[in-house]
């Protein structure tokens, strides 16, 4: 598939913009369009809109929260409310809780120390856009770095959370103090999800490991299906 | 008028940072320390006519995360 449409948004201090655009440029076939934080627009009939990973504003107040107020953040918040799937990983998983997209929010690792390394997940709903290549229950390994990934969400929005199958992945073990060893959760609706880990530096062998790649080929297939 | 904003962890939430300060302090011999919850003052130098309401919505949009965190407005007389 050649025609497929994503946008990387790119902040002032994202670092994994690059990588996020080649993994979906890699997958996809298409190159992805690049947008500014102060763009006020999004390119026009969009498949997919990737938030980076990368310490936006410096981690300026608290992670993600000035880029969540960005000029570029109304643009996503809009095409989010149209169901055009968003993808927040590591730093763009802490913009979507802060521009209110998803709920809870990255606090700091409960062992303050900055955390760098693959770690095992579970794939807890393997029916959303972003997960149906992976199998319910399904073991994969992908790569964490983040100091701030520890997630914290209320009791209720917790049960809520997992009566509803919005919990996409669950630590294996212990990883940043996470609540219920939370990794990633989606949206109400399905089509937004934020992550920790990091699915676009696991999509080729020389990555050490390719588990990543189904998440973005999911993404493109669900699309082609519609 | 300067407007302190101080915003704390709500209760219940665990603090990290604070822990690892109530250890180092426990490390320089300091004893009788039992919690340490660490927050952050925000200063802002406003005109008189900024109204509670418009601080409080400040707090609510930008400087306070409201699903871990509780804010205090002071204003502070000049």
């Amino acid at each position: 598939m050649s025609n497929f449409r994503s946008a990387v948004v790119t902040f002032p201090g994202s670092n994994c913009d690059r990588d996020m655009a080649t993994a979906l440029e890699k997958v996809s076939g298409s190159a992805p369009f690049r947008v500014w934080h102060g763009d006020a627009d999004l390119p026009e009939r969009l498949d997919f809109i990737a938030l980076p990973g990368g310490f936006s504003y410096g981690d300026y107040l608290r992670s993600g929260a000035m880029a969540a107020r960005s000029p570029i953040m109304r643009a996503v918040v809009a095409a989010a409310g149209r169901g055009v799937p968003v993808l927040g990983v590591c730093n763009g998983f802490q913009v979507l809780t802060e521009a209110g997209l998803l709920p809870g929010a990255l606090m700091r690792n409960a062992g303050i120390r900055f955390v760098c390394r693959d770690v095992p997940l579970v794939v807890e709903n393997s029916q959303s856009l972003f997960t149906a290549g992976y199998g319910q229950g399904q073991q994969i390994t992908i790569p964490v770095a983040h100091h701030d990934g520890n997630y914290f969400a209320d009791d209720a929005t917790l049960d809520r959370l997992e009566g509803e199958g919005r919990v996409a992945f669950r630590y294996v073990a212990d990883v940043n103090g996470s609540i219920r060893g939370i990794a990633g959760v989606l949206n109400d609706a399905g089509n937004v999800l934020g992550m920790m880990p990091h699915p676009e530096r696991a999509i080729e062998q020389a990555h050490g490991g390719t588990d990543g790649r189904a998440l973005f080929e999911s993404a493109i297939k669900s699309l082609a299906a519609a | 008028m300067k407007v302190r904003v101080h915003v704390s962890l709500k209760n219940g939430v665990l603090d990290p940072q604070g822990r690892a300060i109530q250890h180092s302090l426990e490390g320089l011999g300091f004893s009788g320390v039992s919690d340490v919850r660490a927050g952050r003052l925000i200063e802002l130098e406003v005109d008189e006519n900024v109204t509670d309401d418009a601080l409080d919505e400040m707090c609510r949009k930008l400087l306070a995360n409201m699903v871990i965190e509780n804010y205090r407005i002071e204003r502070v007389a000049a």
